[in-house]
């Protein structure tokens, strides 16, 4: 089947079996494999992505219900050569080490933001009790996403300056 | 990570167009609308219908409103949307405790009302909140639309009266003066199934129970209820005791199954202890002292 | 502890041990980390691998036809087939077999059966239904009390002359001394403590793409393994292609947790099936593969005894354990020790005697036992004291915190040679009690809790009761001395090479493999600690066998002990030779020179001296260099650790518990960890964090379980729970430091000590809550069910399926 997905602000037009699921359309149709998957049963939430505006776990959605809408994967969380606030935050604050969960839980972060600028940690903790983290033990993550909430994006910094040298 | 079987895909353009193409495959299709119990189950093999039939496209199956006294969910409403609904908030928080412990925020942007409901698995949520307020299910089907009680809706585990070429559309839920609501479950962590579950609603009439219903998750209560509880409840005083008893009645009631989730004498326990939490905050909220 | 964050400067790194931003998060942040699963070749194939749905069976037939007739399949592996390639079996790390894929039986629910490779991965998972297996079931061992019974069924007949489940007996400790104590104690206090089966569960699964090239005859894979040198070897060994043609790269992990250190059937079968097609093979594993085929952890049944005073002066512990190894002997530690350090039992204690006797045994389950932080059996070890101290604290009305404090090792007995063998390196145990409990508050929350037990003894049955748990443990880890320490006759001592370039950039190239532990920033940081280059001109190198020196692996909370020695001790030599460079330009003798980070000066005219940088040119450039000075500036040097080191902490958690329910509400976590030097606070801290996470998981929730008939319970992320933000609270934490003696940088390693002493906290916290009801012991997870029996006096068995 033809479909046409626009991801991160790019239309892509393939051809894909039904069965295809949207995080494999992602990682192995477009090659864009920041977007990873953990599981079998829609639990770990390291597939999260956004559909229109809105995350969803892509291991859990087809790739033909995508076609004609919208996603958001975490190469688009970078606009402009800048990087985001949250993906700074996570990096000031240490609040990611193996690096596995850290797409879906930015792109969570970067949803909860819009829409609760300045949340509680409890809120925090909620926002993102979907998916699982193995290394952190969430106190660097719920961090991190604070520190995002202090720096909105007027204040960021281009991404250059927190590249490895 | 696990993959589906083949199938063939119809985007359904509208209601009607949904049952046309029900119709054509019959029980070899599937609607598909949040995906989140069915697809994971065609993941797994568990699940292997020869068509999908997606409705996300019917977003005239989307709504959450008050109107003709009584409060009025499209069948495509998703469960986030149930959970921040401010109407719902007000008239039926029932809804809005059991969508808070319904999976984990991120599904919920996904998962439907009305897919939970049809999905009719023993332990979901919703189907004991609706049990409980004594919900009316819209559906529709080559012939028109129907309606059925919600403590009529579930056949038996993953089985429901909708019908092969039949679409649930609505759930309608009469909205009463006097009235509070509660929902109590018990999971072994956030997200997780209920061990057991219970929902309740009652309307007041000074300190008499003038009304009550009782919905059960988890324990093998058939349809999603209580309804001994309910009767030795309704008309007597709102008291610790008056509920102690219908919660003894619950657990009495129920059928609950062993599993990694507990055994048999807790999960009964529980269907007895949440039942009279649950009471006991819909009492307090229909005096205006809950939260 | 605080919700605000602490904003580290990235524009000037510290020259050495201090907070610093992680230099590999520029790419995972940008979704741009390489997993194995990202690695695409040309040409490359998909491999599944079809399993045993019965936990025990004999194998009557095999049909491939079907599978093989599938438009998109390039190959069907059988046990047939690989038999005919003397790789039906393979050899374990503990010396015992595994088969690849199962010829005459299968042992274990989700055993390896069959392997097909196809053009994609949706193929592969199609064929697999297409391969017809007809199995002839056969009764099931799932309970290590009963393996060794006499009807048990007899799991390993494949090897001869075996005649049972029994593996094999060890023992440590004086047997004598600990009864004779025993047999003359006041006190004396027994329990049956479980510590169940869990699994690792990172959320990368394992895997593998395998590119045998026939033309060069190199075999490359790809695999996110924890010791890729000990898998080049292994695989030398096992496949019989000569070592230096195999090249094994470890890229970015997703987590290891000890699940990763195996060699598992799937690669094994990639790589035939690489060789085989001519083409790149990839096999993924999926989460239930992962969950119920490769390596679990614990699954300890341990009966420990305590003889004390009555004044509560421990005396001595004594323990017997039966170990649930599953169906094959895969476990992973050193040669001399089958039940890994888990002679630590002893603990943090002053004891006079103690003594250990550990039976493993097999069971129709998927093999493992050692893995998830276990710092090779010592989770088990240091739960099983800890819960020992609480019950005794129990029987003789003691405040937990009080006992411990009485018979913690002083500091004045280190270095401590432990009843059991063990020569603790430093500590001072008190201090890092009297720490944790005065940060957690402890005598307001005894006060707290006195007031509610009032209550509920006077009959006010609403809220909850609450909790506090105490955990004190001591680790052993840095694994290890080459004389005693050996995985497969592999000493664990490991390399590191250090080259500084002409410009004065550096390379250092480890054998460890982080797997988000950061060693690309704290490698860097020991390099400038000693030589005074900045972190971000270090560039660390690791996980690719051709590109690395030996070592082997990073597991046990090994790398900071030994490949970390080794980084500080080749740095060390670096600027030992630059020191003979900068004499020659200096024209002074190198005895006259004096060292400051970056620099080489004349002692006494600090004005003269030649940075590192200047150095490093010179070193490449035309200087003449006296006799027997090397030009260049570089080092290599592998590092043998002359013994482990012992971090230890000292942990507090405060739980509510709903005694209507049992359901359990962490509400605190304090925690002070003591490793030695800390590299970057800011890392340690954060594996503190992960680790405590851990011990929620397994204290409430996370268990693999088994039915009668051996069907896995916990094969899935629905039945395997794995804590989430909103269990965990926000962690407290604190820390002393008393360096190790013998490590060069003091430094002792941290990576697992928190998962080791956090269960027995939250666990004794839950236990504390319950006393009210007369609980004594029950065991993990403490599941609302569990808890709820615990309280009625009907506990749960929780390893196995609730009927």
């Amino acid at each position: 089947m033809q479909v046409t997905v626009t991801v991160n602000g790019v239309e892509y037009t393939g051809d894909v079996d039904t069965r295809l699921l949207l995080v494999h359309f992602l990682r192995d149709q477009l090659g864009l494999t920041g977007t990873h998957w953990g599981c079998d049963t829609s639990n770990c939430g390291v597939c999260t992505v956004w559909l229109d505006g809105t995350p969803v776990k892509s291991c859990t959605v087809l790739a033909v219900m995508a076609h004609g809408h919208e996603v958001r994967t975490v190469e688009g969380l970078e606009r402009d050569g800048v990087l985001d606030p949250v993906q700074q935050g996570f990096v000031q604050c240490h609040g990611l080490q193996c690096g596995f969960c850290t797409p879906g839980m930015m792109l969570t972060a970067r949803w909860l933001l819009d829409h609760n600028p300045d949340p509680s940690a409890a809120e925090i903790r909620a926002a993102i009790s979907g998916q699982s983290c193995r290394c952190t033990g969430y106190e660097n993550i719920v961090r991190a996403i604070r520190w995002a909430a202090e720096h909105p994006a007027a204040e960021s910094t281009p991404a250059e300056e927190v590249a490895a040298p | 990570m696990q993959v589906p079987a083949h199938f063939e895909y119809e985007r359904a353009t509208s209601v009607d167009h949904a049952i046309v193409l029900l119709s054509r495959w019959g029980s070899e299709a599937r609607v598909v609308a949040g995906g989140h119990s069915l697809i994971p189950m065609m993941k797994l093999r568990l699940a292997r219908p020869e068509a999908l039939i997606d409705i996300n496209d019917l977003a005239e199956l989307s709504y959450v409103r008050l109107a003709a006294g009584e409060l009025q969910i499209g069948a495509m409403t998703r469960h986030a949307e149930l959970l921040a609904s401010p109407v719902v908030g007000e008239h039926y928080p029932i809804f809005q405790d059991a969508e808070r412990v319904i999976a984990d925020p991120i599904v919920r942007n996904r998962g439907t009302v009305g897919g939970s409901l049809c999905q009719a698995d023993p332990s979901e949520d919703l189907s004991a909140a609706f049990s409980a307020v004594d919900a009316t299910a819209v559906i529709q089907g080559p012939d028109g639309s129907r309606t059925v009680p919600v403590r009529e809706f579930h056949v038996g585990p993953y089985e429901t009266v909708v019908g092969p070429a039949e679409l649930l559309t609505e759930i309608r839920v009469p909205v009463r003066p006097g009235g509070g609501s509660a929902y109590e479950k018990v999971e072994r962590r956030v997200g997780d199934w209920a061990v057991a579950a219970a929902g309740a609603a009652l309307w007041l009439d000074g300190d008499t129970v003038a009304d009550v219903g009782i919905g059960l998750t988890a324990v093998g209560a058939e349809h999603f209820h209580a309804p001994e509880a309910e009767a030795a409840l309704r008309g007597k005083a709102a008291t610790e005791e008056n509920f102690a008893e219908a919660g003894r009645l619950a657990a009495a009631h129920c059928r609950p199954h062993a599993d990694q989730r507990g055994p048999v004498d807790y999960k009964r326990h529980l269907a007895g202890e949440l039942t009279i939490r649950a009471l006991r905050r819909a009492a307090a909220r229909a005096r205006g002292q809950g939260a | 502890m605080t919700e605000r964050s602490e904003v580290i400067s990235q524009h000037s790194p510290p020259m050495g041990f201090g907070r610093m931003h992680r230099k590999e998060d520029a790419r995972f942040i940008r979704g741009r980390g390489t997993y194995v699963d990202d690695v695409r070749l040309p040409g490359m194939l998909h491999g599944a691998v079809l399993r045993s749905p019965f936990a025990h069976a004999r194998i009557v037939s095999v049909d491939t036809r079907a599978a093989d007739a599938h438009p998109k399949v390039k190959a069907v592996l059988t046990g047939q087939t690989l038999a005919g390639l003397n790789l039906a079996w393979m050899p374990t790390l503990s010396y015992d077999t595994q088969a690849v894929l199962a010829t005459d039986k299968v042992r274990f629910q989700g055993q390896e059966v069959a392997f097909v490779v196809a053009e994609d991965r949706y193929a592969a998972r199609d064929a697999l239904e297409l391969i017809d297996v007809e199995y002839e079931p056969l009764p099931a061992v799932v309970d290590a009390r009963r393996a060794t019974e006499p009807d048990a069924p007899v799991i390993r007949d494949d090897k001869e002359g075996t005649t049972d489940n029994h593996i094999f007996d060890w023992s440590a400790g004086d047997k004598a001394r600990t009864d004779a104590v025993f047999a003359d104690a006041e006190v004396v206090v027994e329990q049956d403590v479980l510590y169940p089966r869990v699994h690792p569960a990172p959320l990368e699964t394992c895997g593998a793409v395998a590119d045998f090239d026939k033309v060069t005859g190199k075999l490359t894979i790809w695999c996110n393994t924890q010791a890729p040198h000990a898998h080049r070897t292994v695989y030398a060994l096992v496949a019989g292609l000569p070592e230096h043609k195999i090249r094994v790269i470890s890229p970015d992990v997703g987590g290891g947790f000890g699940n990763k250190v195996p060699i598992y059937p799937g690669y094994v079968c990639a790589i035939v099936g690489s060789i085989v097609t001519g083409k790149p093979v990839k096999w993924l594993e999926d989460r239930s593969e992962n969950l119920m085929s490769t390596g679990f952890a614990r699954d300890y049944h341990m009966h420990g005894e305590v003889a004390a005073t009555r004044d509560g002066r421990i005396r001595a512990v004594r323990v017997k354990v039966i170990a649930d190894h599953g169906a094959f002997n895969g476990t992973a530690q050193p040669t001399k020790y089958p039940a890994g350090f888990f002679h630590v039992f002893s603990g943090s204690y002053d004891l006079e005697a103690a003594h250990c006797e550990v039976t493993g045994v097999y069971t129709n389950k998927a093999p493992g036992g050692v893995a998830y932080a276990c710092s090779f059996r010592v989770t088990e070890a240091a739960y099983l004291i800890e819960r020992l101290v609480d019950v005794l604290a129990y029987e003789l009305k003691l405040d937990p915190a009080e006992l411990r404090m009485r018979n913690l090792l002083r500091p004045e007995q280190f270095p401590y040679p432990s009843p059991t063998g063990w020569e603790y390196d430093s500590g001072d145990y008190p201090r890092a009690l009297r720490l944790a409990l005065d940060m957690a508050g402890y005598e307001k929350l005894r006060e707290e809790q006195a007031a509610q037990r009032e209550r509920w003894a006077a009959g006010e049955r609403s809220g909850t009761l609450m909790g506090i748990g105490l955990s004190f443990f001591t680790e052993a880890v840095g694994a290890g001395p080459r004389k005693h320490m050996d995985i497969l006759g592999l000493g664990m001592a490991d390399g590191a090479e250090l080259r500084v370039h002409p410009t004065g950039k550096a390379v250092l190239r480890i054998s460890v493999q982080s797997q988000g532990q950061g060693h690309e920033t704290t490698y860097a940081q020991i390099v400038a600690e000693e030589l005074g280059i900045s972190p971000d001109d270090i560039e660390v190198v690791h996980g690719d066998t051709d590109q690395t020196p030996f070592g082997l692996g990073t597991y046990g909370s090994r790398s900071t002990p030994v490949s970390g020695a080794a980084t500080a001790v080749v740095a060390r030599k670096v600027r030992e030779r630059a020191r003979l460079v900068a004499g020659a330009m200096l024209e002074v003798s190198p005895d006259d020179l004096q060292w400051e980070k970056g620099r080489w000066f004349v002692r006494g005219d600090p004005g003269s001296g030649r940075t590192i940088q200047e150095i490093a040119l010179a070193a490449h450039g035309n200087l003449e260099l006296p006799e027997g000075v090397e030009g260049h500036l570089d080092a290599t040097t592998v590092y043998n650790p002359p013994n482990l080191t012992f971090p230890f902490g000292a942990y507090v958690c405060v739980a509510d518990v709903d005694p209507g329910t049992g359901q359990v509400k962490v509400r605190r976590f304090v925690a002070v960890d003591d490793c030695g030097v800390r590299i970057n606070p800011m890392i340690v801290e954060g594996q503190v964090h992960g680790g405590l996470a851990d011990g929620i998981g397994m204290a409430l929730m996370q268990v693999i379980a088994f039915d009668e008939d051996g069907n896995c319970l916990g094969g899935s992320f629905m039945d395997y729970l794995l804590p989430t933000s909103v269990e965990c609270p926000s962690w407290e934490l604190g820390e002393t430091v008393t360096p190790s003696p013998h490590h060069p940088i003091g430094a002792k390693g941290v990576g697992e000590s928190a998962t080791v002493g956090s269960p027995a906290a939250v666990v004794n916290a839950v236990l504390d809550a319950l006393k009210p009801f007369g609980v004594r012991h029950a065991d993990m997870p403490l599941t609302p069910a569990a808890v709820w029996r615990a309280a009625q006096g009907r506990p749960l068995r929780t390893d196995l399926a609730i009927t």
